[in-house]
């Protein structure tokens, strides 16, 4: 009788080099900070278009807002395909929730309360999705605003932000963030805190998105890039004091080389 | 073929401290609101303290994703007992079942660090204290949590129980008034928040007694 081979007996394998594993190991294609904050009206939520692999940046164009049900709004950082397999599960999640049809929607707290579980039960399967997760909307007047690691800590706050967001963006937040800010004061702030995650994350681009959400529906803007400032002095004629220094001996070869 | 390592953890310690008092015929639970990830935090104001019951309050630091899935089983098995017996399971009764649940995942455990506090069905006032894995005892004072090593030896100095060794059985409970007791916990706090940089923000505390359950708030230092 045919023995076939199974996943199981490939990782059993003497012969085979490689262990065969399903599990999640490291991330591949990375997405890098979000940041979101309550407002007046709802919640602003922004994160670049990059999708970096490794050092090397594969994808400029890559969506990671993106609009759930009638109510949320979900950001990532982290692995993308583990991101579109989360928003497969929520696809079918609202599915389900709108084939009730009783006038009931599944709300920011809901979904939040989904994804942490789902977040969860993988770590427990030590299989993470490797994601740490945003989810912000409104229902009924109510603002809601927390964050989903990928071993399923959870919490809600005023202002949150993923990955290097928590070190540079946040500080900035704490600071400069009240409550009822207008639409205008809130995409400055953002805007404040994405120019600094520009300048001092190696894996941010400058192409980003910023999503707003309110009672009326969820607005995600086109992509657009901010002004930076270069014309710092220290900046100016970098090899002004090159002469006397090792630079000086690496020029110097290059230069009689030619020759 | 060198052996695999793990390159993430499962667990993370996001930090925090907890203490309960009992006294005479009153219960304090309090913790601090920090909940931290590293050398970030999270966010200012996360409640580590959960009502199991109308005479069971937990307070539990460690790592948060554990906490909310214990809290969520005990919860769950609050109300079947509540659908089976017809009546809000005893403090006593709730100890021992969060012993059993913690020691169901001896070989995954909870990293969760707990104290549970009370009236027992004499209306005085009960504190048990757990390990990660379940074994519990009932004392009159407790902490757990990153400050804890802090908080007990003042707790020590200032409410040692007599042992529970002793013949004739001596009381656990603190002599001190219920207004006294918060003021020990608040003072304690205070002192927790200016050494261990985990702890800080704010403080809940939770009071139950006869009365019925009371909680308050006091800031505490933020950096």
């Amino acid at each position: 009788m045919e023995m076939l081979m199974d996943s199981s007996q490939a990782e059993h394998s003497f012969l085979s080099s490689v262990t065969a594993s399903e599990r999640t190991l490291n991330p591949y294609v990375t997405g890098t900070s979000v940041v979101a904050i309550k407002y007046k009206d709802g919640i602003l939520m922004a994160a670049d278009m990059g999708g970096s692999y490794g050092y090397t940046l594969r994808y400029k164009s890559v969506e990671r807002l993106k609009p759930v049900g009638k109510h949320s709004l979900l950001g990532a950082s982290g692995e993308i395909s583990d991101f579109q397999e989360i928003l497969r599960y929520l696809d079918e999640l609202i599915l389900y929730d709108n084939m009730w049809d009783d006038g009931n929607s599944l709300g920011p707290k809901e979904v939040h309360s989904y994804l942490t579980r789902v977040m969860y039960n993988r770590r427990n399967k030590f299989n993470p999705l490797w994601n740490s997760l945003i989810l912000g909307g409104v229902k009924n007047g109510q603002k809601y605003l927390g964050m989903v690691s990928m071993i399923g800590v959870n919490f809600e706050d005023n202002h949150v932000a993923t990955g290097f967001g928590n070190h540079l963006a946040r500080p900035i937040l704490r600071d400069e963030w009240h409550d009822n800010l207008s639409f205008e004061d809130g995409v400055k702030l953002l805007e404040k805190c994405m120019r600094v995650l520009l300048y001092r994350d190696t894996t941010a681009v400058n192409k980003l998105q910023i999503a707003k959400i309110t009672e009326e529906g969820v607005t995600i803007s086109q992509p657009y890039s901010l002004k930076t400032f270069w014309g710092y002095s220290a900046f100016q004629n970098p090899t002004v004091h090159a002469e006397g220094s090792w630079l000086d001996m690496v020029t110097g070869w290059a230069v009689t080389t030619m020759e | 073929m060198t052996k695999q390592q793990a390159n993430w953890s499962p667990y993370d310690n996001n930090g925090g401290s907890c203490v309960a008092i009992a006294g005479a015929d009153y219960c304090v639970i309090a913790a601090d609101t920090r909940m931290s990830s590293g050398y970030n935090i999270l966010t200012r104001e996360y409640s580590k303290i959960c009502k199991l019951a109308d005479k069971a309050v937990m307070a539990s630091s460690g790592f948060q994703a554990d906490v909310n899935a214990l809290q969520k089983q005990l919860a769950a098995k609050h109300l079947t007992y509540q659908h089976q017996h017809n009546k809000q399971m005893s403090c006593p009764a709730m100890a021992q079942l969060l012993s059993n649940t913690l020691y169901y995942k001896r070989f995954f455990p909870y990293y969760a660090f707990n104290v549970l506090g009370g009236l027992d069905s004499e209306g005085k006032g009960c504190v048990f204290t757990y390990d990660a894995v379940g074994s519990y005892e009932r004392v009159g004072y407790s902490s757990q949590g990153s400050g804890s090593t802090l908080i007990m030896p003042f707790l020590d100095n200032q409410l040692k129980s007599p042992s529970p060794l002793l013949l004739p059985a001596q009381d656990a409970v603190t002599p001190l008034s219920e207004s006294e007791a918060v003021d020990l916990v608040k003072t304690v706090f205070a002192s927790a928040t200016e050494r261990d940089i985990y702890t800080g923000d704010k403080l809940e505390i939770v009071v139950l007694n006869a009365g019925g359950i009371h909680r308050e708030y006091m800031e505490l230092r933020k950096d």
